[in-house]
């Protein structure tokens, strides 16, 4: 799974920091090198995707589980803090959170049945789930502006600049969370779980209870990144929980390296910028996105960032 | 007025069974959800009204489709399918994503974004059920669509059981390495799996395209409709395929009659999800032991 | 490679604004492919066609004139980030775009922001009400076809009628004008059903319509396939009463694909539809035919009146520009709104401080459709 699993003096492997501190650090030298406001928003919606998709990652590579539907949780969190500012009239400051917590609540709610579904049957339920709410948050256009969307009141501050660092002070954040929470009693009994449920359950875990927490708290990052986009944005509309946009997330993550975090990160900063450079290709460029998703996961179907760890362990090896 | 919501319910569910079908076959060869099925619905429409329009017989043009959706099909496999043929279900799910993308791209380049139309097989004049004043209504296009959908189920029920190829795939369903280790080549049965569901994807396409037309993106729907069917079927039974899909079909069109139109696909899903939450395997799906 | 590609391209960013201020940048950004591609993909080639045109005829103001269009897709966010663009480092001086209202509305912000005159091509009514300082809109809204089409109810003594839409932001924001403006036309709205995206088969919906007592006309408020299905749905049931389709089925691919069914059927829409039939003596007549022989001839389709809309966008771009004799985007903006008696593919445009948008009820013709054709209805 992930290469940090070397071999280590008291045999449980800690994820290392490093990478962390170079995220840190990358994210913070990046504003030396975004020419404009176009390129900052472009980093924003990078680091948006980024939280989205560790959260995801969780699920997905540490956990095992498929979700097909999780835009749906990112369009909870941005209409629930969009609905209550808007329209109710509550400080965004105060929205955020409370939206964020409910769809949190939701998740627990449906994760418990749904999670003692295996593979196909999982993918189709969550797959439904995102489409319910994708279907109900356009229908409903009195409260939700329908397919068109509606205006959200800002959060703190505009621009771009100013939302460039909450955005990046959060992904580092969601990262050090995620990193600490692979790094618990928790985080392995997950890691557990994904290699043989059974097997995990012969060792006295609950599947149930951990695959719930994973699911749980991937849905967390989803709705907290979508509230943070719909208040940056100051627009939102239901594509954002579009069953098109849960799949752009888990092919962020699967390209990306799953059980990798800074897989994830990877994954969501190359497939949210590709689309920004092969526009220049007009026409091709739905062609071009297919081939290179297709061509990228045959030739490294672990993801980008294992593919790459993997080569450079190699290269390391291979004496000089 | 609940026959016409039953005979609507026939019409859409006649064309989500179809589309569940070539999920259920690519299935049960390589435990792959081929996400690209709905592509094959796409091409078979829109490959027959291009080659209708250029002047030939609709019959030729609908054989024609077919065998461009199929050689579609096998390449798909042969590219993309066997090269990661040991990667994990998502990454597969994931390639199969690329690949509908992919083909929908190049369907807006080599056809064009408009919407195409096919003449029906056999007009378009209504058949009437019950008096003419307060009858249901149904066309006769559909009663094509559910007499293919029947003589493919037999078909493939007597393929999978009755012949030698049939059974392979079969075999290598239930244990890859059994079957290779038996004689069979894995690379052909998926070959065969592949290039089968492509054709009746796209016999399915031009099947439809009377009834709803066709266009670069209707595969997106028509795909995940068909693979919500196949599931609620119960993935791997041909039989569960037609008959998931006949009553997704059912489930929204009694939905849109009775309670709101508007809600009818959120309906569809809750009950396929509930389905899903104490049928596992789908209507019927057979109960998979794991080893493990 | 990647790695290379960024590095690349960073490089073509930095080296891109050496204050090539020389030709005149009109940026769009229109939903090219994607469920909306119905609409971009005429208002591409329209644009393509005639700035291709203009500096074939000398340019605007002695400059060559520059289109800088990016696909949207029809996705609300990838439109935002392609209005940064065009604002931030394609510097355009002009933003003629958002084929969709959710695309529309996100860019509007920017626009604002950014003071940028920003000519939309959606319908909503919403763009334009209230009227934002540098938002503009060339076709017609959502809530005159609804007018136009109550009007034409009741002259054939309909009081009562049904509505039935998709689930499109078109549909949804039509049905809702609709139900707003039914009263005050005199129309009671009797049933109100939907059908989903990509659905096949809307004989639910309709039998439920033609169960309701009292539907004397019924109008379906949507694009793409769904009201030619719907279209030959009504048909399929024996349905009697008249059938009201929008303006975003005004095309002849509505009437090819409905076939037969779409006798009768009638619509609001522009002139340039029915441009040969036009008198001679009609005010549109000489644009409309103009247009539709430009188009028709350079890209062997029939035209369309969302390119249309695109047309009438660029052309009255350029007028103003013309008419403020720089490309200052605060004088454009007031050039703009000071248009008067611009003719057009969608009619007589007159805009003003509170009317960003110009056109009234009688720039909607309605049609019907006889033998395959559209005519004019006296």
């Amino acid at each position: 799974m992930d290469s940090s699993v070397a071999a280590r003096p008291n045999g449980y492997s800690k994820t290392p920091r490093k990478p962390l501190l170079a995220l840190a650090a990358i994210v913070a030298a990046m504003p030396l090198v975004l020419p404009n406001n176009y390129t900052y928003e472009v980093a924003i919606l990078v680091g948006l995707n980024a939280i989205v998709c560790v959260g995801l990652n969780l699920l997905i590579g540490y956990a095992g589980q498929i979700s097909l539907g999780h835009a749906g949780f990112v369009g909870l969190g941005a209409y629930g803090s969009a609905i209550l500012a808007a329209r109710y009239g509550w400080p965004p400051l105060v929205s955020l959170p409370v939206a964020v917590a409910a769809a949190g609540l939701i998740a627990w709610a449906i994760g418990r049945p749904l999670l003692r579904l295996q593979s196909h049957a999982l993918a189709m339920a969550t797959l439904g789930f995102g489409v319910i709410v994708s279907i109900v948050l356009s229908t409903e256009d009195r409260v939700t502006g329908g397919p068109d969307g509606m205006a959200v009141p800002p959060l703190l501050v505009q621009g771009e600049r100013a939302w460039y660092w909450i955005v990046a002070i959060t992904l580092v954040g969601a990262v050090w969370l995620a990193q600490n929470l692979i790094d618990s009693p928790r985080g392995r009994a997950l890691r557990a779980l994904h290699g043989s449920e059974v097997a995990a359950g012969a060792l006295g875990i609950d599947a149930g209870a951990h695959k719930l927490s994973a699911f749980v708290i991937s849905a967390l990052f989803a709705a907290a990144a979508g509230a943070l986009s719909a208040h940056y944005a100051g627009f939102i509309t239901p594509g954002k929980a579009s069953f098109l946009h849960s799949i752009e997330l888990v092919t962020m993550v699967v390209f990306g390296g799953m059980a990798s975090i800074f897989g994830a990160v990877v994954g969501a900063a190359v497939l949210t910028t590709l689309p920004q450079l092969l526009t220049v290709f007009k026409e091709y460029e739905m062609v071009l996105l297919g081939a290179v998703m297709m061509l990228t996961m045959i030739f490294m179907p672990r993801g980008l960032v294992p593919t790459l760890e993997r080569a450079l362990a190699a290269a390391r090896r291979r004496p000089e | 007025m609940i026959a016409q919501y039953v005979l609507s319910g026939l019409t859409t569910g006649a064309i989500y069974a179809l589309v569940a079908l070539g999920f259920a076959i690519i299935y049960n060869a390589s435990h792959v959800i081929n996400f690209a099925q709905g592509e094959f619905v796409m091409i078979g429409g829109m490959a027959s009204a291009a080659f209708f329009d250029a002047g030939l017989p609709l019959p030729v043009a609908i054989v024609l489709s077919i065998g461009v959706a199929t050689l579609v099909g096998l390449l798909l496999e042969k590219l993309a399918v066997e090269p990661a043929r040991d990667a994990s279900v998502i990454t597969l799910i994931i390639i199969t994503i690329g690949a509908s993308i992919l083909l929908r791209g190049l369907a807006t380049l080599v056809w064009d974004k408009k919407i195409h139309r096919l003449p029906a097989f056999s007009g378009e004049a209504p058949i009437v059920i019950g008096s003419t004043a307060g009858g249901a209504t149904l066309l006769p296009q559909v009663l094509w669509v559910l007499g293919v959908s029947a003589a493919a189920v037999a078909l493939l029920t007597w393929f999978f059981r009755r012949t030698l190829t049939g059974k392979a795939i079969l075999a290598v369903s239930h244990n890859r390495l059994a079957a290779r280790l038996m004689g069979i080549s894995v690379r052909r049965v998926l070959a065969v799996s592949f290039g089968l569901s492509a054709a009746l994807g796209a016999l399915a396409g031009a099947l439809i395209a009377p009834i709803s037309f066709t266009a670069w993106d209707v595969g997106v729907m028509l795909g995940l409709k068909g693979f919500a069917a196949a599931i609620l079927g119960g993935l791997g039974s041909s039989a569960g395929a037609v008959l998931g899909g006949l009553a997704l079909g059912l489930i929204e069109s009694l939905g849109a009659g009775y309670l709101s139109s508007a809600y009818k696909d959120v309906f569809a899903f809750l009950i396929i999800i509930a389905a899903l939450v104490f049928l596992p395997n789908g209507l019927l799906g057979r109960r998979a032991a794991e080893r493990v | 490679m990647f790695l290379r590609t960024l590095v690349a391209a960073a490089m073509a960013l930095a080296l891109s604004p050496l204050a090539e201020a020389q030709p005149i940048r009109i940026g769009a950004f229109l939903s090219v492919t994607g469920p909306a591609a119905f609409l971009g993909d005429p208002e591409q080639k329209t644009l393509e066609l005639y700035v291709e045109k203009l500096n074939a005829a000398g340019g605007v103001l002695g400059r060559k004139l520059e289109l800088v269009a990016y696909d949207s897709a029809g996705d609300a966010e990838k439109a935002r980030g392609y209005v940064k663009r065009l604002i931030e480092q394609d510097k355009v001086d002009v933003l003629v775009g958002g084929s969709t209202t959710g695309e529309t509305m996100a860019a509007v912000p920017l626009a604002e922001a950014a003071g940028m005159p920003f000519i939309s091509l959606a319908g909503a009514v919403v763009i334009i009400e209230p009227v934002k300082k540098w938002v503009f809109k060339t076709p017609h809204t959502d809530r005159m076809a609804c007018e136009k089409v109550f009007a034409d109810m009741r002259a054939r003594g309909a009081t009562k009628a049904a509505l039935i839409s998709g689930a499109g932001g078109f549909d949804r924001s039509m049905r809702a004008e609709c139900l707003k403006v039914a009263g005050a036309q005199g129309v009671q709205i009797v049933a109100d059903e939907t059908y989903g995206a990509g659905d096949t088969d809307m004989t639910a919906q309709l039998a439920k319509i033609k169960g309701t007592p009292g539907v004397q006309a019924v109008l379906n408020a949507g694009f793409g396939q769904g009201p030619a299905i719907v279209t030959k749905n009504y048909r399929q049931l024996g349905i009697g009463v008249p059938l009201y389709q929008s303006h975003g089925v005004a095309s002849k691919q509505y009437v090819s694909l409905a076939g037969d069914a779409a006798e009768g059927v009638r619509l609001p829409a522009a002139a340039l539809l029915v441009a040969e039939t036009l008198p001679d003596a009609d005010p549109q007549k000489k644009v409309v035919t103009g247009y539709k022989r430009d188009y028709e001839s350079r890209f062997k389709q029939e035209v369309s009146t969302f390119g249309g809309h695109a047309y009438d966008g660029l052309m009255l771009a350029v007028e103003a520009m013309q008419r403020a004799r720089s490309t200052d985007k605060a004088k454009v903006r007031d050039a703009l709104e000071a248009t008067r008696g611009y003719v057009g593919t969608g009619g007589v445009v007159n805009m003003s401080a509170q009317d960003h948008m110009g056109l009234d009820l009688s720039a909607f013709r309605m049609l019907e459709v006889r033998k395959g054709d559209w005519t004019l209805v006296k």
